[in-house]
């Protein structure tokens, strides 16, 4: 028999019976969209985390005052800090040749007032640096310039939020604003850019590092953004932190960098995990498409029993009878899997219309792997009807009506 | 062509042996036009099984054309099947999800033969049953008679040797088995030896032999001086 004779014997035997077929079908695309679904969701989930982290700036370490002793955690936000980074520190960090760029990092909260309007806010000291380190964009005006970072001038720019608290829709550019107990003169806005994570940076106000010094009495940095050359060199420039400070700090190490790429790889490898096990679940839902498969196709065997004899006495040796009922759970399970392709699709781009910013998207893995279990399951759980058919004495297949 | 010799069948139902075929002895010569006739249970359907390669005797030599069939695999049998032997039954056995043509085309795809070939061939075998203008009907939208016809045209279609018929008139009311009786003896008119099992004398009385069974035993053999 020829092997399109064969397909199409099976598919009129499907056709045969519409409702048994729709089930079948209806399970197994069920079973392969839900695995490309929820594979999405997972990969979906890496993809918007990793953003998150590239919003921060590339190529991005961070440099903290004090030590945590032990790897892996968080950390030391708070607690005792042996001794403080100063601008200096961070200033001196551009001699390794593998830092490109060094934001220091003065944190307080002070009171942004303009005419009658008061606003208690985040203060953030910094250096023009920061607007590459953090990839900073201006919705008006300019950043901080470039210049001599010890010089406490006083111009000051505002985030997003700030700035619309402050002057509504007016422009802010030129005017004067008091922080704390000084006058800063705004010179730009930010463009907004939301939540980064968990830093509202569209609720700051942003000055020279040495005003914030000034302003807050104190030379302490909260942390220093470093920017290394290129992704290669972010080890080095880690190594260069560390040296650079532990000179200068009388040999001791008493600050911790956190790399940018360590915390992704992390993160990354989380999600790819969470991805594979709930793809495992779903795989689940494809074995029991493939059990349904097995039982509607010995019930299709013990009803088309006639049919069967009458193949025997027409001359089909049991191996074709085999490749019949075989092709038939063949063709449910890749129909079926096509459908749940197109159900996933459709689920996909229902998703990406309700929620823009979550970027949900199957990788081609999980649609192969999908289609491949599908398959694999049709044909295991069809392998054990198939063989009850052709085993079928003839004699008694055909006695019955 | 056909030679049983000292055939036995034997099923065993719960406790009991029960002896279908025993020490059966029978040749038939090509051309011949055979009825096998027994109350029921006498093993006239056992014999017609054994002789279309459905069931295999437990004891005795079954030799087709000169080859011994006994010692044959399934795959091989079942090619005798395809090529040798047509079988007609009693409840039609036509699928109904296929037309009459595809039914009729049946054999010709299961061995294989090339598309464009076939349906030359089931195009002529429906016009000699008549049937050429029910060829796109199913089996339901047809009258018993003509469903004979197609499972008829299916049995020849691969122009065997050998016509197998268990009862093809039992389902039929009298117009159209005679009908169809008409038709296979037509058949054997063209050369097909052709073997028919039946309870209805009337039919019997039609053929060149009478195989008479009773208790698995051939009781008597008559031979009709034509």
């Amino acid at each position: 028999m020829k092997i399109d004779d064969t397909l199409g014997f099976a598919f009129r035997s499907l056709r045969g019976y519409p409702l048994r077929t729709g089930l079948m079908l209806l399970a197994m695309a069920i079973g392969v969209a839900s695995v490309v679904l929820l594979t999405a969701l997972g990969e979906g989930a890496r993809r918007y985390v990793t953003q998150e982290f590239t919003s921060l700036g590339t190529h991005l370490l961070i440099v903290l005052p004090g030590r945590s002793e032990t790897t892996g955690g968080p950390p030391p936000l708070l607690g005792e800090t042996p001794r403080d980074l100063t601008l200096e520190d961070a200033l001196a960090l551009l001699r390794s040749s593998a830092v490109r760029r060094v934001a220091p990092v003065m944190v307080g909260s002070a009171p942004v007032a303009r005419d009658g309007l008061s606003r208690e806010t985040v203060i953030l000291g910094t250096t023009a640096a920061m607007a590459e380190v953090r990839n900073l964009s201006m919705a008006q005006g300019r950043f901080l310039p470039a210049g001599e970072a010890s010089r406490a001038e006083a111009h000051c720019v505002l985030g997003n939020k700030l700035k619309t608290e402050l002057f509504g829709n007016t422009s802010p550019l030129g005017r004067f604003v008091r922080i704390g107990e000084r006058r800063f003169r705004v010179i730009g806005a930010l463009a907004p850019k939301g939540q980064s994570l968990g830093v509202d940076i569209s609720d700051v106000a942003i000055i020279p590092v040495a005003s914030a010094s000034a302003l807050f009495n104190r030379v302490s940095l909260f942390r220093i953004l470093v920017q290394a050359r290129g992704r290669d060199a972010i080890p080095r420039a880690k190594e260069a932190v560390l040296e650079i400070i532990r000179e200068r700090h009388d040999g001791e190490d008493d600050i911790t960098v956190i790399t940018q790429d360590a915390m992704l790889a992390t993160f990354d490898r989380i999600f790819k995990t969470l991805t594979l096990a709930v793809a495992g679940i779903a795989a689940i839902s494809l074995a029991v498409a493939g059990i349904l498969i097995m039982n509607v196709m010995l019930v299709a065997v013990s009803q088309r029993t006639g049919e069967i004899g009458l193949l025997k006495a027409l001359g089909a040796p049991g191996g074709q009878i085999l490749h019949l009922f075989l092709s038939e759970s063949a063709m449910l399970s890749l129909v079926g899997a096509a459908l749940g392709l197109l159900l996933a699709g459709g689920g996909l781009v229902l998703a990406e219309r309700f929620f823009p910013n979550f970027p949900m998207a199957a990788p081609a893995w999980a649609l192969l792997a999908a289609v491949g279990v599908a398959l694999a399951s049709g044909l295991v759980f069809g392998v054990m009807p198939a063989r009850r058919a052709a085993r079928l004495d003839p004699v008694a297949a055909l006695s019955r009506r | 062509m056909i030679c049983l010799e000292q055939v036995e069948r034997v099923f065993q139902v719960g406790e009991e042996t029960v002896y279908a075929l025993q020490q059966v002895d029978l040749t038939i010569q090509p051309g011949e036009y055979v009825s096998i006739m027994g109350p029921s249970g006498s093993g006239k359907s056992t014999l017609l099984n054994i002789l279309g390669l459905l069931d295999r005797p437990d004891r005795g030599v079954y030799r087709l054309e000169g080859l011994d069939t006994t010692e044959l695999g399934e795959r091989k049998q079942a090619d005798i099947r395809r090529h040798k032997i047509g079988f007609i039954f009693q409840f039609f056995h036509l699928i109904l999800r296929l037309t009459a043509a595809e039914n009729v085309e049946l054999p010709l795809t299961l061995a294989g033969v090339a598309a464009g070939q076939r349906k030359a061939r089931v195009a002529e075998a429906l016009d000699r049953m008549g049937l050429a203008d029910r060829a796109r009907h199913r089996p339901d939208q047809l009258s018993g008679g003509q469903r004979q016809r197609v499972a008829i045209a299916r049995a020849t279609i691969m122009q065997p040797a050998i016509i197998l018929a268990d009862e093809p008139t039992g389902n039929l009311d009298r117009a159209s088995g005679t009908d169809v009786i008409e038709t296979i003896e037509g058949l054997n008119r063209a050369g097909m030896t052709v073997v028919i099992v039946t309870h209805d004398p009337e039919l019997g009385k039609r053929t060149g032999r009478q195989v008479r069974m009773l208790d698995g035993r051939i009781e008597d053999d008559l031979r009709r001086a034509s």
